[in-house]
């Protein structure tokens, strides 16, 4: 579909100047290891015209980093005779674990809503894929629950004003990865944008993953959870022993 | 101090933790109950994933308890006998609660399940404990003491083929406690707690054990079912943090013995007085986040 969209961009774009893209992360790999608290990601570079000079006109620059999407089932809890209990759930089957926008204007300004559901541009156009259940207004509104839960863990965020142009060539956005960060393969996608069209777009790829000890901990859980488990009791037990031990002492 | 738990995957206030595990180990050498009731609220409260929450706290139980178990065993505070055959009815009562578990994580009722039987089961036992402090700290002036109070329930009595616990002092069926294991490793399991709460009142009012042991007791049981309970987690859920788990243990051993001296020192009723005094407060918390909208009406969970 949006291969689609874009070829077909291509084509209708041809007369005019095409635009290329010259895209840059910080960083191609975000290491989560012991003391880390989060880490900020600087996604920056370059429109040019083919050419390669300067593009010479006002583009508008929006960047979607996307962490690894995972099927799950939202719950909304409802009151049922006084008491809050879980009562409806909705399913969706493609919900990204991290979703941050940064643009260089408010999106609605750049672009219209039909275009900016088309490339996600922005938290209220996620492609959910919801399943299930079809009632349109019920999945409007567990849309905007898992948006507004995830934005305030800090997983979920947009910035209109995250994307700094300069002198119409270089642009530059920062985005803060949390602490709580899940790991993955995450993909930064950077569109520039001229009177409401996407012009040009592309990709790269950061990697977001836990190493050293973390990892060893982590994979030991997984792969070898007996021994993990005895080792646990084992050394909780042991902390208790050597304790009670000192303590006698004193 | 920052710390980054692996499996949580979210870094933490390194001394918060350790602090949180201080608390926890007062009340578990004070009172003999695991402190699970309160250690997995706060974690969950502190930004935890509820699962991660439960499992790492069992384990750090664990630990609490063995530091508990040596200096109560110090004193001749332990009725191995007894404690064993709870522990077995524990096991048992354990592996229920794991079926009923999946039965209400499946209907995606757990969470009310939960803070239902917690309400009910903190604001019984902390209704008649703190009854019981009260008349104990106060006693009623011109009205002499009665009937002698018996000393167990009468179902207790009823019950066949009588034992002797010497450290308990009392002649009675092994069945009673078998039982009381099995409801406490039930409750256990669902409510992801160590059962001490439930237990320690339990022993003193319905088995009628005699107070020096109660606690000792009580923590010989929790160290057995909490083990379970850790196997089972890192079998299942796979959801043991052992870095949290090291830094509530860390606070938590040092905790249990500073509770374990206290408990030594102070009037018996005083403690079960401030006790029950807790486990009210958290059941009246419990039962107004019932009543009450919740500040997250919706709940993610992975398919």
């Amino acid at each position: 579909m949006r291969a689609l969209f874009l070829v077909i961009a291509a084509v209708f774009l041809m007369g005019q100047r095409e635009a290329i893209l010259v895209p840059e992360v910080s960083q191609s790999e975000v290491r989560v290891r012991q003391g880390f608290t989060g880490t900020e990601l600087l996604l920056f570079g370059a429109i040019l015209d083919p050419a390669g000079r300067r593009a010479g006109a006002e583009y508008d620059i929006v960047v979607v980093l996307k962490g690894p999407t995972e099927p799950i089932r939202m719950r909304a809890k409802d009151r049922i005779a006084g008491i809050w209990m879980n009562a409806e759930a909705s399913d969706f089957r493609s919900a990204p674990s991290f979703f941050a926008v940064a643009s260089s204007q408010p999106i609605s300004e750049i672009v219209d809503d039909r275009t900016a559901a088309i490339y996600e541009l922005g938290t209220d156009f996620i492609q959910l894929s919801p399943s299930g259940q079809i009632d349109p207004v019920q999945q409007a509104r567990f849309a905007a629950g898992l948006v507004d839960l995830r934005r305030r863990l800090g997983l979920y965020k947009q910035n209109d004003r995250g994307v700094m142009i300069s002198e119409q060539v270089l642009y530059q956005a920062r985005i803060s990865l949390p602490s709580n960060v899940p790991v993955g393969q995450y993909t930064a996608e950077t569109f520039a944008i001229r009177d409401g069209r996407v012009i040009a777009s592309a990709l790269a790829d950061v990697d977001v993953r836990k190493v050293g000890f973390e990892r060893f901990v982590e994979d030991a859980s997984q792969e070898w959870s007996l021994i993990y488990g005895i080792v646990a009791v084992m050394f909780s037990i042991f902390m208790g022993w050597v304790a009670g031990r000192l303590f006698a002492m004193i | 101090m920052d710390v980054y738990l692996p499996i949580a995957s979210l870094s933490v206030n390194g001394l918060l933790i350790v602090a949180l595990g201080v608390l926890t180990g007062i009340l578990s050498g004070l009172f003999g109950v695991g402190g699970g009731f309160l250690t997995t609220p706060l974690l969950i409260f502190y930004g935890i994933p509820p699962t991660v929450a439960a499992a790492s706290a069992a384990t750090q139980v664990t630990g609490a308890s063995v530091s508990g178990v040596l200096a109560h065993r110090r004193r001749d505070g332990v009725d191995y006998r007894m404690g064993l055959i709870m522990v077995g009815g524990g096991v048992i009562g354990a592996m229920i609660g794991a079926l009923l578990f999946r039965f209400f994580q499946a209907v995606g009722q757990i969470d009310v399940v939960i803070n239902i039987l917690y309400v009910l089961m903190l604001g019984t036992i902390g209704s008649l404990m703190l009854a019981e402090a009260l008349e104990a700290i106060m006693p009623k002036e011109g009205k002499d003491k009665g009937p002698k109070r018996r000393r167990h329930h009468p179902i207790v009595a009823a019950l066949p083929m009588r034992w002797r616990f010497y450290r308990s002092g009392l002649y009675i069926s092994p069945l009673a406690p078998a039982i009381l294991g099995v409801i406490v490793g039930i409750l256990t399991m669902l409510m992801g707690v160590g059962g001490g709460f439930i237990l320690v009142p339990a022993m003193l009012y319905i088995l009628g054990m005699s107070g020096n042991v109660v606690v000792g007791t009580s923590l010989f049981q929790i160290l057995f079912v909490t083990m379970a309970t850790t196997m089972m987690h890192a079998l299942t859920t796979k959801a043991i943090d052992i870095v949290l788990a090291a830094l509530l243990l860390l606070g938590s051993v040092m905790g249990t013995q500073f509770g374990t001296q206290i408990a030594l020192k102070a009037r018996p009723e005083i403690l079960r007085f401030v006790l029950a005094g807790i486990v009210l407060i958290v059941a009246i918390r419990m039962a107004v986040g019932l009543a009450w909208q919740p500040d997250e009406i919706y709940t993610v969970s992975p398919l």
